[in-house]
């Protein structure tokens, strides 16, 4: 291990990493030439674009240029009334009337659509929630391809799935989805739901609905029965309506802790189904036996992609202390090279916060990071002017006791801090109101499985980070939620658990 | 033999990790300004190479004539770092270059297998050099690496390195026999402690040669070595470049991994017998916008 005490003092040799000198990258950005956006967007219900009944609207703009890019229909109470109508219907008189088979080339035509249309969905996804081009074209869209390709090999096989225990459907599901991944998150809640036989209302988050619709068009030009997918767009509101009609059989909801408990007590006594994937804390915990620079790695995806915006974020670094100081030293090496700035650009790598909210939020936490005593560092990579930026920020000497190591802040800062001892480590990784994810860096095999094993969360990773397959079942313990989506799992919760054979 | 084999500390290397880092890498789209900027970096970091059993006077002089004119219809273009060649052919060469400013090396110690006695190998490079060779190429004894004797290991490095005297020594690891890139890391340590001035990945005789995760692990033990010491050692990869998308790429990850600084033909070098030209038509590419045919570019 490198000896770190020889590289301090004032002459400590330095790299010169930053994004400003010498060779740089000229700017790549993505056409948008073939990407047609309405200026104007309706709900999507029973097979047709629609109005709102009230004929309200809301905008929704680009983040990275906070200008507005189209309007789109406010769904009311009476909209959200007609699109769960229209959800019963389809699912009383078509979806589950019709041949599993069938259903299933429906739910595959869904997905080869979203491939060929790939890179218009993911212009489209950076336009609107502000993430890299990057990431939309090499993760979001084909991972949520790869859902819907996943679940339509089931949807016939839906008694071997369950062996033994019958397969039926639970009706109409209401589900609310938020900013972070939207067409992602959309794949996630309406794949298994149709493939399983169900009928849905998506509500979309309101600053990003614009793949959910895009989405709608897909599912219409690929001739899914209407009725089958609704999707009603706005904010809160709407998706209270959705997750209190009295006949949405399921709800399935990711987003906030706080709106998760809301719906919870809602829920209460109503005998619907539900799956709530909610807030995360994950610590990523790197030990002295680490492969260190594969770790540093491993630590700026777990925190820095998707602009933090991810649930599963390893936003708290759990470093022992005896290589603390090397590891910190390259991390933040490695935070100068990121480029921050236009999602568009081939070459960002952290791109707009997703909106002005957002923005707040996080920086009202950089205040009360500072305020409780940890010590922030942020990169000196230049941002532009107009649009939510945030430079990638660590909190170090941060303690457990800290709000920055508690609580979620869901933007690009890393509360750090160190341990002594495996036991000490561990504890500290649980002790959280959370338990979505965590990350385990060690290159001793057996010690990565043990200390994943005792980590209270639904998802460990060991020696990796954020990585998500369709077939691998995804949620939280505690406060991060409940049930599990995708995998086995997942359609487990859009099937009758109690069904006989 | 030596079995006291000393402990070469040197960090865990997690490989599935290293090809994810290398796979980001090469996500970087570089265009217009940048791309030519880097096109003519890379020209002037290229070793030019002939290392043939059938190499002859001529061969070399021809070679030679291409490192002083690349293409005479881009005039302005910079000369490549130097032209590397077998040891009884560094007195050619370097006739041919005089006052050019390009370095002749020599490759030396029994290249590229390395199995002939110490003795022979130092005579070998003193011949070199007494030649005019700037700067020398060697091969470590990748059999004794592998059966676990480092101390022999370090030690022909050093008595190489004696023997060069003024002239450079670049250590070639030959990675495609080393199996890990944890003995790639290992290997890269021992060389630059034992007193290499650049580190190598390859013979060009074995393939793979210079992957991109092997040149990555030898940039981070490079890295490391300064952070630690301040001392800059140079990396030449060599062996499988060949396009000047490829070249790019390197330049994108030395970037990233040790920052401007090695940005510099005192640094980083290709080893390389046709990526020149590639590199050219890309020039030319750029400025007219027009693909030429390879027949338009010397060999």
């Amino acid at each position: 291990m490198t000896d770190s005490t020889e590289s301090t003092g004032p002459t400590a040799p330095k790299l010169r990493l930053g994004n400003g000198d010498g060779w740089g990258y000229a700017p790549a950005p993505e056409s948008t030439d073939h990407v047609e956006l309405r200026d104007r967007y309706g709900l999507f219900i029973d097979g047709e674009f629609t109005e709102a009944a009230d004929g309200r609207t809301f905008e929704t703009a680009n983040p990275a240029t906070e200008e507005k890019i189209a309007e789109v229909a406010l769904a009311s109470d009476v909209d959200v009334d007609r699109a769960v109508a229209a959800a019963r219907r389809a699912y009383d008189e078509v979806w589950s009337q019709l041949a599993p088979r069938e259903r299933g080339k429906y739910v595959y035509r869904i997905a080869r659509v979203l491939q060929e249309r790939g890179r218009e969905l993911a212009i489209t996804e950076s336009l609107d929630g502000g993430k890299p081009i990057r990431e939309s074209r090499d993760v979001d869209i084909p991972l949520a391809a790869a859902h819907f390709f996943y679940y339509a090999g089931w949807a016939d096989k839906l008694d071997y799935a369950f062996p033994g225990r019958g397969a039926r459907a639970l009706g109409v599901a209401g589900q609310v989805i938020p900013w972070n991944f939207p067409l992602l998150m959309a794949a996630w809640k309406i794949a298994p739901a149709i493939a399983a036989g169900n009928t849905v209302v998506l509500k979309p988050a309101e600053t990003t609905p614009l793949t959910a619709l895009k989405l709608a068009e897909i599912i219409r030009e690929a001739g899914i029965p209407p009725g089958v997918v609704n999707i009603v767009t706005g904010a809160g509101e709407t998706g209270a309506a959705v997750v209190q009609h009295p006949d949405v059989d399921k709800v399935a909801f990711t987003g906030s802790t706080e709106v998760g408990k809301l719906i919870r007590r809602t829920l209460a006594g109503s005998g619907k189904h539900y799956t709530l994937e909610l807030g995360g804390k994950a610590a990523n915990l790197v030990f002295e036996d680490a492969a260190v620079d594969q770790a540093v790695e491993g630590i700026v995806n777990g925190i820095f992609f998707n602009q933090g915006h991810v649930c599963c974020a390893g936003s708290r670094l759990l470093v022992q202390e005896s290589v603390a100081d090397e590891v910190i030293s390259k991390l933040k090496d490695r935070m100068e090279t990121l480029i921050v700035g236009d999602p568009l650009d081939k070459n960002t790598d952290i791109g707009a916060i997703n909106s002005r909210a957002q923005l707040d939020r996080i920086e009202e936490y950089l205040e009360i990071g500072e305020a409780e005593g940890a010590e922030p560092f942020q990169t000196s990579c230049p941002v532009p002017e107009r649009g939510y930026w945030c430079r990638p920020t660590l909190f170090l000497q941060a303690s457990q006791s800290h709000r920055v190591v508690q609580e979620e802040i869901f933007g690009p800062v890393l509360a750090v801090q160190t341990f002594r001892t495996v036991d000490e480590g561990i504890a500290m990784a649980n002790n959280t109101p959370y338990g979505l994810s965590g990350g385990v860096w060690s290159d001793k095999g057996a010690k990565a499985f043990r200390v994943t094993s005792r980590i209270r969360a639904g998802v460990l990773w060991a020696n990796t980070y954020n990585k998500f397959d369709p077939t691998a079942p995804f949620g939280g313990y505690k406060e991060s939620g409940i049930g599990r989506e995708g995998g086995l799992a997942g359609l487990h919760a859009y099937l009758q658990p109690e069904a006989a054979a | 033999m030596s079995t006291t084999g000393t402990r070469v500390e040197s960090p865990p290397i997690d490989a599935v990790g290293v090809e994810e880092r290398v796979a980001r890498l090469c996500s970087r789209s570089i265009k217009k300004d940048a791309k030519l900027q880097a096109l003519h970096l890379t020209l002037s970091m290229i070793d030019l190479t002939t290392l043939e059993g059938a190499d002859s006077e001529g061969k070399v002089r021809q070679l030679c004539a291409k490192a002083l004119q690349l293409h005479a219809a881009l005039p302005e273009l910079p000369h490549v770092a130097a032209v590397c060649v077998y040891p009884a052919l560094v007195g050619v060469a370097k006739r041919a270059l005089e006052g050019s400013g390009i370095n002749v090396a020599s490759v030396a110690t029994s290249f590229p297998a390395g199995q002939a006695p110490i003795e022979i190998k130092l005579l070998e490079v003193r011949k070199a050099v007494e030649a005019g060779a700037d700067e020398v190429d060697m091969v470590i004894s990748r059999g004794r690496f592998l059966a676990g004797d480092f101390a022999y290991t370090a030690d022909e490095i050093a008595s190489v390195k004696e023997a060069c005297g003024d002239a450079h020594l670049k250590v070639i690891l030959e990675t495609g026999e080393l199996g890990t890139l944890d003995a790639v890391r290992r290997a890269s340590d021992l060389a630059m402690r034992s007193g290499a001035d650049f580190i190598k990945t390859s013979t060009g005789k074995i393939k793979p040669a210079a992957t991109m995760p092997v040149v990555l692990v030898m940039l981070e033990a490079i890295r490391d070595h300064y952070l630690r010491t301040g001392e800059k050692i140079g990396m030449k990869p060599a062996g499988g470049i060949s396009t000047a998308k490829d070249a790019i790429r390197h330049l994108v990850m030395v970037r990233e991994t040790l920052g401007q600084d090695w940005l510099d033909p005192d640094l980083y070098r290709f080893g390389a017998s046709s990526l020149a030209n590639d590199v050219l038509r890309q020039i030319v590419k750029q400025r007219s916008g027009i693909y030429q045919s390879f027949d338009d570019f010397s060999l």
